[in-house]
C-alpha cells in the first residue's frame, strides 16, 4: 500500500490540490507536540464504500484521533467483494503501523467459511473492536405486529409467507434471521437486498413485512418505524421501551461488530498502542454520546483480548453456519 | 416566507465563497474521467467537520453538481464520459466536436445543465414528500422491469443494428455477474482471483471501453482530433441560447424525467439519461439526425443529469434513503454532524435544508459563468494541444482516474483489457455504450428478479408478483412500447420509401 501512495496522492492533488493542502496545513500545524507513534498521519482504510456505517462510525473516530495525537486519520475506501478485496490484500501493505483497517464481524469469520475469498480470519491482526449495531427486527409503525409474539404467531400459522428484507447474503442480517428462526421454531422468507437502505426502502414501502436491521437503522427511520425487539444485552438507551430478544426468552445477542486490524508485520508495540489510542477514543464521552445516539452500542475489545473475543464469535458463528449449510 | 429567509441565508459571503469553491473544483474533478463525483465528496466530508452545518452542505451540494456538468466535458471533447451520468452525451456531443462545434456543444450543455439543475432543485424545494412517496411504490418487481426497459432502450438507441445492440448488451450483463453475487453470496467468474471478487467496477469499464478506443484512433490516424473552430467566434451563447429555446420543451421533459428517475434510489444518472435521450430522438422531427451531431440530444441529456442532482436528495432527506452514491455520503456527513433526515429535515431543521437548497440553487446558477469560462479553455486546449501531448496526457489520466476509484491497480489492468477488447468490438460495430448498460442494469435486474421471486414464492404467486401489480404492468407497457416503436417505424418506413432519407457519415 505504502509504495502505492505517491500514485493515490498524484491522483488526488491533481484534482483536489487545494482543498488537500488546506487539510494538511491544518494537520502539521497540530503535529508539533506528538510523540514517538504516531508521528505521521495515518491511514485508515475502510473496505467499503462511502456512507455506510463502517464509514460513519470511523469518521466519528477520525475527529478524536486528531485531538488525541495531533496526527490525521485519513480515510479512504477500498470496496469490493463485500469486504474481501480489501482484507485480501491488508498483510501486503506497509507494515510500519500508519496503515489500518476496518474489520467487520461477521464478514471476516463467514467469508472464508466453504469458500476462498483470498484472506482466512486468522491471518488479520485485529487490535480494536470498538462498538457493534445490535440486531433488530424492524416493522412499519402501522404494522399489525405490535409484539414480537404477533410476529411469531402469524409465522407459525402460515410458514413462509411472512417476507423479512435484510442487506446481503450470509450477512449480519441473514444470520440473525437464521438465528431467529431456530429459536423461535418459525420458517419466514428472507428477502437480500444491496445494503441497509435498500432494505428499509423495501420495510417504508410495504414490499416486505419486516426487515432486520440494526438499532441504528431504527434511529435514523425513527418517525416511520418501530423495533420488535433488539438484539442487544440490555435495552439500548435510545429505545428504554423496546425489549431484548433476551427478555422474551430468546437467546440472541448480536449485531454488526466493527474494529480495526494492522497488516500482521506490524510490531506488538505499536499494534498495543493502537489499540491504547483508540480505547481512549472510547472511553471519550463527546464520542460515546455521538455514538449512541447514532444507535451504536460501543464495546471495548483490545488487542491483548482479542484472540477470546474472535473464538467466541467464531463458535456462534460456526453453530448458525451449520444452519444455514454454508460448512458441514 | 421563512423558506425565503432561509434560503437567502445561502448568499452570505462565505457561503457564496463555498459554492464557488466547490462548483470549480466539482467541474474540474467531473471532467477527469474517473474522477468521480463521490469521490469529490467523499474527499471533501473530513474538511467539512469544522464547518457549520449549512455551509458544509452547501459546499458539499455545490461540488456535486459542478461534477455532474463537468462530465459533459470529457463526453464532448474526447469522446469518455467523465462520469456515468454523462453517456449519452457522447451520443451527439462528441461528433458536434469533431465537426468544429465542440464550443457549441459545451455551451448547449452549460444551459442545459442550468435549467435541469433548477427543475431538480425547485422539486426538492416543492415536492419532496410527495416524490418520495411514489419512490416507495417502486419494489424490486418494478426495478427488475426498470431494468429490462433500460435494456429495451439499446434497440431504439442502435436502429440498423439492434442484434449488434444486444450483443454488444448481453456482453455487459455477462461482465456484470463477475464476483460476489448480493443475492445469493456466490462467487461467479473469479477464477481464483482476489482481485475479480470486487467484480468489474463500472467507472473502469467507462474509461476502457470509451477512452481507449478513442486514444488507438488518434495514434492510427493522422487527422487532427476534432476541427479547430472559426476564428474569433466566442462562445456562441446567442446561437446556444437559440438552440436551447427551439428544444424547450424537449429540456423540460428531460429535466422531469431526470428528477423522476433520480427519486428511486439505486437507478441515477446514467439511466435518467439514457431515458431522456431516447425520449427526445422518439418525439423528435429530427430523429435520423441523433448520434450525428443532434444538439437537441446533448440538451436532453445535459438537463436530465443535473435534474438528478435535486432530485436524489428527496428520498436522501424524506427518507434518509440515499437516491445516488454522492448522496449516500452526503447522507453519512449529515449524521456525524447529528442531523436526522426525515420530517425533521423540513420542520425543525428546516433552517439547514432550506439554505441548503438555497445554496444549490445558487451553486447551479454559479455554473453559467464558470461553465461558461470554464468549458471554452478546455475546449480551447484540447482543440490546439498537439496529438503527441493530448495522447499521453489522457492515457495518464485514465490510468490514475482508474485505480483511485478505489485504490486497486487490478482495475486498470481491466480497464486496459476492456478498452482493447472495445476496439475491437467497435470495429465490428459493437458499441460501448450498449456494454455499458448492461453492466449497469444487470445486477439492478439481477437482483429485483431473484428478490420478485422470492417475494412471490412467499405470496404463492410468482407471476402475480411479476404482472400483477399496476405500476409493473405500466412499465411493461414502456418496454414494448420501447420495443415495437422501431420496428413499426422501419416497417412505414418500407411502406413509404419515398420519404427522404438522411444521409449517413
Amino acid at each position: 500500500m505504502r509504495q502505492l501512495n505517491p500514485l493515490r496522492t498524484l491522483a488526488t492533488t491533481t484534482a483536489l490540490g487545494g482543498l488537500l493542502a488546506l487539510s494538511t496545513l491544518a494537520g502539521s500545524a497540530m503535529a508539533a507536540d506528538a510523540g514517538n507513534y504516531p508521528d505521521q498521519n495515518v491511514q485508515y482504510i475502510i473496505p467499503f464504500g462511502p456512507g455506510g456505517e463502517s464509514d460513519i462510525s470511523a469518521r466519528l473516530q477520525q475527529q478524536y484521533f486528531q485531538e488525541l495525537t495531533g496526527q490525521q486519520l485519513i480515510i479512504q475506501y477500498m470496496a469490493g467483494g463485500g469486504g474481501a478485496v480489501g482484507w485480501s490484500q491488508l498483510n501486503e501493505m506497509g507494515d510500519d503501523g500508519y496503515t489500518i483497517m476496518g474489520t467487520n464481524l461477521p464478514h471476516i469469520i463467514l467469508k472464508p467459511m466453504g469458500k476462498e475469498p483470498g484472506f482466512t480470519t486468522e491471518e488479520l491482526k485485529n487490535f480494536f473492536y470498538f462498538h457493534y449495531s445490535p440486531d433488530a427486527l424492524i416493522v412499519n409503525n402501522d404494522s399489525p405486529f405490535e409484539t414480537l409474539d404477533d410476529l411469531i404467531a402469524a409465522a407459525k400459522e402460515a410458514p413462509g409467507r411472512i417476507t423479512v428484507s435484510g442487506s446481503g447474503t450470509q450477512s449480519a442480517n441473514d444470520i440473525a434471521n437464521q438465528r431467529f428462526e431456530s429459536l423461535a421454531d418459525v420458517k419466514t422468507t428472507y428477502i437480500p437486498f444491496k445494503g441497509t437502505g435498500a432494505a428499509v426502502a423495501a420495510l417504508l414501502g410495504d414490499q416486505v413485512r419486516a426487515e432486520w436491521g440494526y438499532t441504528t437503522t431504527a434511529a435514523n427511520h425513527s418517525d416511520k418505524v418501530r423495533m420488535l425487539a433488539v438484539a442487544s444485552e440490555e435495552r439500548h438507551p435510545l429505545f428504554p421501551e423496546v425489549p431484548t430478544f433476551k427478555e422474551l426468552g430468546y437467546d440472541m445477542t448480536g449485531g454488526a461488530y466493527r474494529g480495526m486490524a494492522v497488516p500482521e508485520g506490524v510490531s506488538d508495540e505499536v499494534t498495543t498502542e493502537l489499540s491504547d489510542i483508540f480505547s481512549e477514543i472510547n472511553q471519550n464521552p463527546e464520542f460515546r454520546q455521538k455514538m449512541e445516539d447514532l444507535g451504536f452500542v460501543l464495546i471495548d475489545v483490545p488487542y491483548g483480548e482479542m484472540d477470546d473475543f474472535m473464538d467466541k464469535r467464531r463458535q456462534e458463528y460456526e453453530q448458525v453456519a451449520r444452519d444455514m449449510g454454508i460448512i458441514e | 416566507m421563512e423558506t425565503l429567509s432561509f434560503m437567502a441565508a445561502a448568499l452570505s459571503p462565505v457561503n457564496l465563497l463555498l459554492a464557488i469553491v466547490g462548483v470549480a473544483a466539482g467541474i474540474v474533478i467531473g471532467a477527469l474521467p474517473g474522477l468521480s463525483a463521490t469521490m469529490a465528496v467523499a474527499v471533501l466530508v473530513p474538511v467539512t467537520f469544522g464547518m457549520p452545518p449549512e455551509a458544509a452542505l452547501i459546499m458539499l451540494g455545490a461540488i456535486y453538481t459542478g461534477a455532474i456538468y463537468g462530465g459533459s466535458y470529457a463526453a464532448i471533447l474526447v469522446n469518455t464520459p467523465g462520469t456515468p451520468s454523462a453517456i449519452a452525451t457522447t451520443f451527439d456531443g462528441y461528433p458536434m466536436a469533431q465537426r468544429g462545434d465542440g464550443d457549441l456543444a459545451v455551451t448547449l450543455s452549460t444551459l442545459s445543465s442550468v435549467i435541469g439543475g433548477l427543475v431538480g432543485a425547485l422539486a426538492l424545494l416543492t415536492l419532496a414528500p410527495l416524490l418520495a412517496q411514489i419512490a416507495l411504490k417502486f419494489g424490486p418487481v418494478e426495478y427488475f422491469w426498470l431494468a429490462i426497459f433500460g435494456l429495451t432502450l439499446i434497440s431504439a438507441l442502435s436502429e440498423g443494428s439492434t442484434l449488434k445492440g444486444f450483443i454488444g448488451a448481453g456482453i455487459g450483463l455477462l461482465l456484470s455477474t463477475v464476483g460476489v453475487s448480493v443475492v445469493g453470496g456466490d462467487i461467479r467468474y473469479s477464477f481464483g482471483s482476489q482481485f475479480l471478487l470486487g467484480g468489474i467496477e463500472t467507472i473502469s469499464a467507462l474509461i476502457g471501453l470509451y477512452c481507449i478506443p478513442v486514444l488507438i484512433d488518434l495514434v492510427a490516424t493522422p487527422s487532427a482530433h476534432l476541427q479547430p473552430p472559426e476564428k474569433g467566434r466566442g462562445i456562441r451563447l446567442g446561437e446556444g441560447m437559440r438552440l436551447v429555446w427551439r428544444g424547450k420543451f424537449n429540456a423540460v421533459r428531460s429535466a422531469v424525467i431526470g428528477t423522476l428517475v433520480a427519486i428511486l434510489p439505486g437507478a441515477g444518472g446514467s439511466i435518467a439519461s439514457l431515458v431522456s435521450y431516447s425520449e427526445a430522438r422518439r418525439t423528435s422531427r429530427r430523429s435520423e439526425r441523433f448520434g450525428h451531431g443532434e444538439p437537441d440530444g446533448v440538451i436532453a441529456t445535459e438537463t436530465a443529469n443535473n435534474a438528478t442532482v435535486g432530485g436524489g436528495f428527496i428520498p436522501t432527506f424524506v427518507l434518509g434513503i440515499p437516491g445516488t452514491p454522492p448522496d449516500a455520503v452526503i447522507l453519512g456527513a449529515l449524521l456525524v454532524q447529528g442531523f436526522r433526515t426525515g420530517p425533521e429535515m423540513f420542520t425543525t431543521n428546516a433552517s439547514v435544508t432550506y439554505t441548503f437548497i438555497g445554496g444549490l440553487v445558487i451553486a447551479t446558477l454559479l455554473m453559467l459563468p464558470m461553465g461558461l469560462l470554464i468549458g471554452r479553455y478546455a475546449f480551447k486546449s484540447i482543440v490546439s494541444i498537439p496529438k503527441a501531448l493530448l495522447v499521453p496526457s489522457i492515457a495518464f489520466m485514465t490510468v490514475i482516474g482508474t485505480y483511485a476509484i478505489r485504490n486497486n491497480p487490478f482495475d486498470v489492468v481491466v480497464m486496459v483489457v476492456l478498452g482493447v477488447i472495445g476496439w475491437v468490438l467497435a470495429r465490428y460495430g459493437i458499441k460501448p455504450s450498449p456494454i455499458v448498460l448492461g453492466l449497469i442494469l444487470g445486477p439492478i435486474a439481477e437482483q429485483g428478479f431473484v428478490q420478485g421471486y422470492l417475494m412471490g414464492n412467499a405470496s404463492g404467486s410468482v407471476l402475480g408478483a411479476f404482472f400483477g401489480r399496476p405500476l409493473s404492468l405500466a412499465i411493461i407497457a414502456m418496454v414494448l412500447l420501447s420495443v415495437l416503436y422501431p420496428l413499426w417505424r422501419a416497417h412505414r418506413a418500407r411502406r413509404l420509401p419515398r420519404e427522404p432519407e438522411e444521409a449517413r457519415p
